[in-house]
């Protein structure tokens, strides 16, 4: 036990740490900057901000690190107990919950407040690779698609409740795992398709939508004259587009909050509002485009020390090192999380086991999903929801479960050569 | 699995592609555009100015021309503005309340959040009864700043006048002026704005998000202190300066008195002029259109813009280059029988002199003695066409070294080019070569096609009295603390007319004032030996003007000076006199009274010369056929009709001594 326990050390991936510790450092340096004050330069408080993050840091590392020292094969064991207890989490938060800024996302324990549905990110993320690794379940039939689907449905269900919308559709980044254990490609082009289909549907109008799917419709038809299988297919499918049109517009009107549709308005061009929600991503972009190719320097930025990018520290914490480390900065942080997603698809890719393969996809995934909505969205080329830039944001919750997120991986890639 | 295998790399394949476009993006955004860095310095950073005091302009004698007054602006943030007693407000700054709301409005369209000017220009009385009661007017604050005083209230077209700073000008001066500054526009305060300004002191200020501020950027290193600008000593000498207005009041003309050894304009007098005074603070607007409005054109800085024939002025120079062609000789003497025969044509001399030498023919201002200097000097190289094309075209560049032709070069803005002609423009003008001496004799006697400016015919007297050469006539002596002025103007120009031709023009000049049978007795001053030649200039639309030229005393001369006054008939009419006061003004600070004519310096300051105009309804009545025409309705409204004040003075002065067209 003593022999197999140093292995496992010996075994974690250490440069995917370094990483991780890097990207944290990075975190905790820019929050100190959004709050730093010339005049009221104190030394080190844990009341502040960057104080409580640093905390927040080193309890993740421990945290991480003590996961180390479970057996590999308890997760994979315990994955539905823990789908089970983020599941309850996020019913108990809509009922305990505290409504901070319009969402119920928050249960209160003591001082701090925990947010289950960042812990419902690895919850899901193991039992979809438990379920998907299990003998005899493959993608391509459509009883585990559906269960697949369940189980990533359920959490997205209950959150949209709260509601909380950004935290929701990180979900979808569950397709890729899926995509990569074999769901077919043409589910993909559809969903995809679907989602192309929403947006147009918000641009022209239903007139030129529907003719010229029905036009579409019918090249395929002509196409395929001769095979009345197809025909048939391809008729329900223009009907299905068709009326998904409707379904759609419907949705938007009337599912979607309303600063939700402006925010999609705004990123689509379809409004222009520089003071409302136009605002934050306006003042992120001034604030990342004036740190130019060096960037003001550290401490040096005046948007963000100004206040004038509201959610400073959490969501739109990009703008920060956008601002004082410029184009080089930005680089390096996007540079180090292009290595740390494809280092953990390389790991993944290298497993024996199909489930550490499935998780490390769910991993890579959920990050990368992530990274590129909250950079996207500071940059103005996604739609502002707020989700945070992970290890770097400002927030407990999230940088926790990143960490376990990570730290599980780490610990069932330690063990590869065992057998789970 | 072989196939699924391949997913991982369309998987990663994902992950680079989003990681360039976002890369691609932010370059974009922080490399390429600067956009967004503008932005942010609008954001957060504002300048706040301070202004300096402007440099106090000074005559030759250090005496002040214009200087500063104190004036206060009004600014308000209507964001911070709670609701307060507005009527005392209004009272105290004199404003109605509906002037009021549209001023607050105003300052609202511009920016809630910013400082904007409510009221400009309040003056100091009204400042401190409303500096009593600022505490009451939350949102309201006071800026100092200064406005021009001009204490003596004369020199309006030589100091200028600054008004409020167009988008052209902030264009123009790239990033100095602001909305609402001040700038010199015409005049010294033009051509030496850039030391009079000074240098706006600047604190760079960081604003939040809800704009508070919140200190100076990178700890004030980017700040600066206001520098006050430069203090102007001006080459004008405001005695004479003053005297010339009140001489030339109520009469349309112009003064410039140069100092010869220098260069220095001592006197720069454009009538009519205005209260400098006028254009300043508050009444700027309809003081200005008034003056614009004045027909006889008050902004034309008459000195440096107004083109004149020189007339008869320009004898001495003819006489000059004769004599250095060798032509004619101090002894030359012609025959006047009371005209000069041209080829086929008949030029008049008002007066029968018989034989006539050089030294009387400029105290009497022969005009058949010029014609025939100037045919001998058109023909000397022979009398073909060709060969008098060559000689004109040798001639008019010898009469170019005197500074006629184009513009001198004198440190003030707006000085016009009155072209000289060369041979090729008359060619063009008779449509051939073949011209001579015959078809362009009035040059001979400063007519036709020759203008000059006012001061360009000082400055030939000014070459004279130095004997030969000149410097250029500039308007500042000296900038700041010892600041020398620009070494052009310390540069000697030579004519290229050797000095011992001058003594023999001389002699005449000094005998057209000093001599009983000279044309410009009306000058002559006790004691001091006056240098002089009448002009008097036909003017196609109305009366002759009044021109004299002089310079005194004879020997180591101190002033040369030119003055015109327009419609004024003879030389020894106006200009002569007005001359001589100017003259011994300047010389010994003192001025005797009657001139040889009896007359006194009052009647010529009170003598109206001023063309009177006769306006006619801008707009006929439609039912008129005139009104269907489509006539140049300015001339027809502002017909030009010259009237002399009929005054006993007219009667006196205007009395034509001696007989002659142009003398």
């Amino acid at each position: 036990m003593q022999h197999q326990s140093n292995r496992f050390f010996f075994n974690v991936d250490w440069i995917t740490i370094l990483i991780y510790i890097a990207l944290c450092a990075i975190g905790v340096a820019n929050i100190y900057s959004t709050e730093y004050n010339p005049d009221k330069a104190a030394a080190f408080s844990l009341g502040s901000s960057y104080g409580k993050q640093l905390i927040f840091a080193g309890t993740g590392l421990i945290l991480g690190l003590s996961i180390l020292l479970f057996d590999a094969k308890f997760f994979s064991v315990f994955a539905p107990v823990i789908y089970g207890v983020t599941i309850f989490l996020l019913l108990v938060v809509l009922v305990v919950g505290r409504n901070v800024g319009g969402n119920q996302a928050w249960i209160p324990i003591g001082s701090f407040r925990l947010q289950p549905s960042e812990f419902a990110k690895f919850g899901t993320a193991l039992l979809l690779a438990r379920y998907i690794s299990s003998f005899n379940v493959k993608l391509n039939s459509l009883k585990p698609i559906l269960i697949s689907g369940a189980i990533i449905i359920l959490p997205m269900a209950l959150i949209m409740l709260q509601p909380d919308a950004g935290s929701m559709l990180v979900f979808l980044s569950f397709m890729f795992p899926l995509y990569r254990e074999g769901l077919p490609g043409n589910l993909l082009i559809i969903f995809w398709g679907a989602v192309l289909l929403f947006i147009l549907n918000l641009f022209l109008s239903p007139f030129i939508l529907i003719s010229s799917i029905l036009l579409i419709g019918g090249l395929f038809i002509y196409n395929n004259r001769k095979r009345q299988q197809k025909i048939i297919s391809i008729g329900v499918i223009t009907l299905i587009a068709i009326a998904y049109l409707f379904v759609a517009k419907f949705l938007f009107n009337n599912v979607l909050q309303p600063h939700q549709r402006t925010r999609i308005e705004l990123i689509l061009g379809l409004a222009k509002d520089n003071k409302g929600a136009g605002y934050n991503v306006i003042q992120a972009k001034i604030a990342i485009g004036s740190g130019q190719f060096t960037g003001r320097g550290f401490l040096q930025g005046t948007q963000t020390k100004l206040k004038y990018v509201p959610a400073q520290s959490t969501d739109f914490i990009f703008s920060t090192v956008g601002e004082e480390w410029g184009f080089v900065g930005c680089f390096v942080v996007i540079g180090l999380y292009s290595f740390l997603l494809l280092r953990i698809v390389n790991i993944a890719e290298r497993q024996r086991s199909s489930f550490s393969r499935i998780y490390g996809y769910c991993i890579a995934c959920i990050l990368f999903f992530h990274v590129f909505i909250n950079i996207g969205m500071a940059i103005g080329l996604m739609p502002v929801i707020g989700i945070p830039l992970p290890f770097i944001s400002y927030g407990g919750s999230s940088l926790w479960s990143f960490s376990i997120l990570l730290f599980i991986f780490l610990k069932l890639d330690s063990n590869r050569m065992g057998f789970i | 699995m072989d196939q699924l295998f391949n997913r991982k790399y369309i998987i990663q394949g994902l992950f680079v592609l989003i990681a360039i476009i976002l890369l691609g993006k932010l370059f974009y955004m922080q490399v390429i555009s600067d956009k967004y860095f503008l932005s942010a310095n609008n954001n957060a950073l504002r300048k706040i100015y301070t202004y300096p005091a402007r440099g106090v302009i000074l005559d030759r004698n250090n005496k002040v021309l214009a200087q500063n007054q104190p004036t206060y602006d009004l600014l308000v943030t209507p964001n911070q503005v709670k609701p307060f007693d507005t009527l005392s407000l209004c009272n105290i700054i004199g404003i109605d309340m509906i002037e009021f709301r549209k001023k607050f409005q105003k300052a609202i369209v511009q920016s809630r959040y910013q400082e904007s000017i409510f009221q400009k220009l309040i003056s100091v009385e009204t400042y401190a009864s409303l500096q009593e009661k600022m505490f009451n007017y939350r949102g309201f604050s006071v800026r100092k700043r200064t406005i021009r005083y001009y204490p003596d209230s004369i020199a309006s077209q030589f100091l200028g006048y600054m008004r409020e700073v167009t988008p052209k000008d902030i264009e123009k001066h790239a990033g100095y002026y602001k909305s609402g500054d001040y700038i010199g526009k015409s005049g010294i305060e033009r051509e030496y704005e850039p030391v009079l300004r000074g240098t706006k002191g600047v604190t760079n200020m960081l604003y939040n998000a809800h704009n508070v501020a919140q200190g100076s950027y990178a700890n004030g290193k980017l700040d600066s202190l206001a520098v006050s600008g430069d203090q102007l000593t001006s080459t004008i000498d405001s005695r004479i300066q003053k005297l010339g207005e009140q001489l030339l009041a109520n009469k349309v003309g112009s003064i410039v008195a140069i100092e010869p050894s220098t260069g220095e304009i001592l006197a720069f007098v454009s009538s009519p002029g205005y209260d400098p005074n006028k254009l300043v603070g508050n009444s700027f607007s309809p003081n200005y259109r008034e003056i614009f409005a004045n027909p006889n054109r008050p902004f034309v800085v008459r000195p440096i813009q107004g083109g004149y024939s020189p007339g008869s002025a320009f004898k001495p120079l003819d006489a000059l280059i004769a004599l250095s062609e060798g032509v004619v000789d101090p002894n030359t003497t012609f025959n006047c029988p009371g005209y000069y025969i041209a080829g086929n044509r008949k030029f008049k001399c008002e007066h029968v002199d018989g034989n006539i030498s050089l030294r009387r023919g400029i105290a009497r201002s022969c005009n058949t003695y010029f014609y025939n200097i100037f045919a001998k000097l058109m023909t000397k190289n022979g009398g073909s066409y060709a060969k008098q094309h060559s000689t004109y075209e040798a001639w008019q560049n010898m009469v170019r070294k005197f500074g006629i032709g184009d513009t001198l070069g004198i440190d003030f803005p707006g000085e016009k080019a009155y072209k000289l002609f060369r041979a090729a423009d008359y060619d063009k003008l008779h449509r051939s070569k073949y011209w001579g001496n015959t078809s362009i004799m009035s040059v001979a006697i400063g007519q036709g096609e020759i203008n000059t400016t006012p001061l360009q015919i000082a400055n030939i007297m000014a070459i004279i009295a130095n004997r030969g050469y000149y410097l250029k006539p500039h308007v500042v002596k000296a900038i700041g603390n010892g600041k020398g002025i620009d070494p052009r103007f310390k540069e000697k120009h030579f004519v290229g007319i050797d000095a011992r031709f001058f003594e023999p023009v001389i002699d005449g000049m000094q005998d057209a004032v000093n001599q009983s049978w000279g044309t410009a007795t009306e000058s002559r001053l006790q004691n001091i030996i006056m240098c002089g030649k009448t002009g008097t200039v036909q003017n196609s639309r109305g009366k002759n003007h009044s021109v004299f030229i002089g310079f005194a005393p004879r020997d180591n001369p101190k002033i040369a000076i030119a003055v015109i006054v327009e419609n004024g008939g003879y030389g020894g009419a106006y200009a002569a006199p007005i001359a001589s006061y100017i003259t011994e003004k300047y010389l010994t600070d003192s001025l005797s009274g009657r001139r040889i004519n009896g007359s006194t310096i009052e009647m010529y300051k009170e003598a109206n010369l001023l063309p009177v105009f006769v306006t006619k309804p801008l707009v006929k009545p439609l039912n008129t056929p005139d009104s269907l025409k489509k006539t140049d309705s300015l001339k027809k409204a502002l017909p030009l009709k010259t009237k002399v004040a009929q005054n006993q003075f007219n009667k006196l002065a205007i009395k034509p001594k001696v007989n002659a067209t142009s003398k």
